[in-house]
């Protein structure tokens, strides 16, 4: 009897403290995800309420070259993104992980970017790179390089997007593999020292396979976000120049709020959804084979 | 005597790299529109505080500085308070279908933004808050990955500390708000700077949420300040630097526990 009353009063206090926070997750998170599967199967402007579509979306979906477009460029992007990012922040991290005299203020410069919104990035990488008088084209002037057109150029925007980006998002991964390098145990890299490994060596096959989680982590989550880029292009080019850098999400959001095409949209977003599915678990799995080590 | 090290070599034209962009947005929001423009670039001759004055004269700067401090300080109060007790309720009260609950919130935690925002349009439109800085806190006023991170909180705190005030008679929220609370203080703090900068450099959502200038935040009134004119580079720079000024004095005051913080939540 006691112990019932107990336990109803277990389930009160419960969900007394859990409702409100589940409610709203459920109906801002979990509902619309059910819905935008749903709207994906109308024909809908996401004013009015819509009619049943079929695989009309679907269909439009395959046979579309503006969506496929958007793909290829989506994969260009992120197959620059990932790697740079990746490149630099190891060794970024690994120098800024020894004691040497102002190590504090690298550490800040490095990582000043993460704070920064894009839309204030956007805003300085639109001057940084203006043809007319950009900072980046007098630098090209000053050793005699000819002035690139850079976000204006639909032959280099998309890379200039990249540029950016890794601009913005290099802190974020030196800071995770810093935290990966701290945990690495002291003692480890002394035994191999005296094995008679050098600095090299022991980076190589004692520090570089205790870090593949971060490694794992960092190629999983700049995948994911890489694969949603949006804010960064809308602040710069719009898309354009001539769709150079109209990428999946953009394509999305076009066709939702300017073709008014909210089931086609819902479409593309069950399709992006399905392909950060897939990629994820793909990584997660050659993560799982490629890590021997578990650090902590 | 300690040789510098070579690593500065590198280092050293590294960090000017990356700050730069910064440093230079600074040095335009100072210069005059002709200093602005001309090639090649060089540091302006005197500082033009009338940039700033005209950025918050011409456009509702002021109003949108209000607007997203609004929005941020709203979604981190209903945050810290609602995830807490979430999180507290998921760690340690056995009650009926938590399990489930929690592993639903935490699947919405894998779901790209883009997939929500459609029906969420629909949502706000026909709970009347769309145009509102209501549809802009709403969907932001608890989240899974605060009550994720509070769960994981209260699972590392030893179970003693509440037995023994729960022996004494007292509630669980009063043993939450007397004995927990203090122990709380640092998962709050962290909790409470990544959804303040969330919020405030959030841009998909108010984009899309919100149209009128007076309700429009900081990020969504720049962005559009940029495209209405031919660009007036100076004020334009000056509203940035006015804009990342909360986020940056977050950052250069709590610039340790905030990199932890970061590396903790993987979000930026």
């Amino acid at each position: 009897m006691t112990l019932d009353r107990r336990r109803l009063a277990d389930h009160t206090a419960g969900w007394g403290f859990a409702a409100p926070a589940v409610i709203l997750i459920g109906v801002f998170g979990l509902v619309p995800v059910m819905w935008s599967f749903v709207l994906s199967f109308q024909h809908t402007d996401l004013t009015s309420p819509g009619t049943f579509a079929g695989g009309d979306n679907y269909a439009k979906l395959v046979a579309d070259p503006l969506f496929w477009d958007a793909a290829r460029r989506t994969l260009v992007y992120v197959v620059l993104f990932v790697p740079i990012t990746l490149v630099f922040a190891l060794p970024i991290a690994v120098m800024l992980n020894q004691k040497i005299r102002g190590v504090v203020f690298y550490r800040l410069a490095v990582s000043v970017p993460l704070v920064t919104s894009t839309v204030a990035t956007g805003i300085m990488f639109s001057w940084l790179a203006n043809p007319q008088f950009g900072l980046v084209n007098a630098a090209l002037d000053a050793v005699g390089l000819p002035k690139q057109g850079f976000f204006s150029d639909p032959g280099q925007a998309l890379f200039a997007v990249v540029a950016m980006t890794v601009w913005g998002w290099l802190g974020f991964a030196v800071i995770i593999y810093l935290a990966a390098l701290q945990n690495v145990p002291k003692d480890l890299i002394e035994a191999s020292a005296l094995d008679g490994c050098g600095r090299a060596r022991s980076f190589w096959h004692v520090e570089l396979p205790l870090v593949a989680p971060a490694t794992g982590f960092l190629l999983v989550w700049l995948t994911i976000n890489g694969l949603q880029l949006f804010d960064a292009v809308y602040v710069t080019t719009k898309g354009g120049p001539l769709r150079a850098t109209t990428v999946l999400v953009y394509h999305l959001y076009n066709e939702a709020f300017v073709s008014f095409d909210g089931g086609y949209a819902a479409a593309i977003g069950c399709a992006v959804f399905l392909i950060i599915g897939v990629f994820t678990l793909a990584q997660l799995r050659f993560n799982r084979r490629t890590s021997h080590y578990e650090v902590r | 005597m300690r040789r510098p090290s070579a690593l500065h070599l590198i280092l050293f034209p590294l960090s000017v790299v990356m700050v730069t962009p910064l440093a230079w947005m600074l040095l335009v929001s100072v210069s005059t529109q002709a200093e602005s423009r001309r090639f090649p670039p060089g540091l302006p001759s005197g500082i033009e505080w009338e940039n700033y004055l005209a950025a918050m004269r011409d456009a509702p700067l002021g109003s949108w500085l209000v607007n997203s401090f609004v929005v941020s300080v709203v979604c981190v109060a209903g945050n810290l308070l609602l995830c807490s007790l979430a999180g507290y309720a998921f760690a340690r009260i056995p009650f009926f279908g938590n399990k489930v609950a929690f592993v639903l919130m935490l699947a919405t935690l894998m779901v790209p933004f883009q997939i929500v925002m459609l029906p969420l349009l629909i949502m706000m439109r026909s709970l009347g808050l769309i145009d509102t800085l209501g549809a802009l806190i709403a969907p932001n006023l608890a989240t899974a990955f605060g009550v994720f991170l509070m769960r994981q909180f209260f699972t590392t705190l030893p179970r003693e500390l509440e037995e023994a005030a729960r022996i004494d008679g007292a509630s669980r929220l009063r043993t939450l708000l007397q004995v927990l609370l203090p122990l709380m203080r640092p998962t709050l703090a962290t909790l409470a700077v990544l959804t303040f900068l969330q919020t405030w450099n959030d841009f998909l959502w108010p984009l899309i949420a919100v149209q009128s200038p007076e309700v429009m935040t900081v990020q969504l009134g720049l962005q559009s300040f940029q495209g209405a004119h031919t660009t007036n580079w100076p004020k334009l720079m000056a509203g940035t630097v006015l804009s990342q000024l909360p986020v940056l004095l977050v950052f250069f005051f709590a610039q340790r526990f905030f990199v932890r913080s970061v590396a903790a939540a993987g979000i930026k």
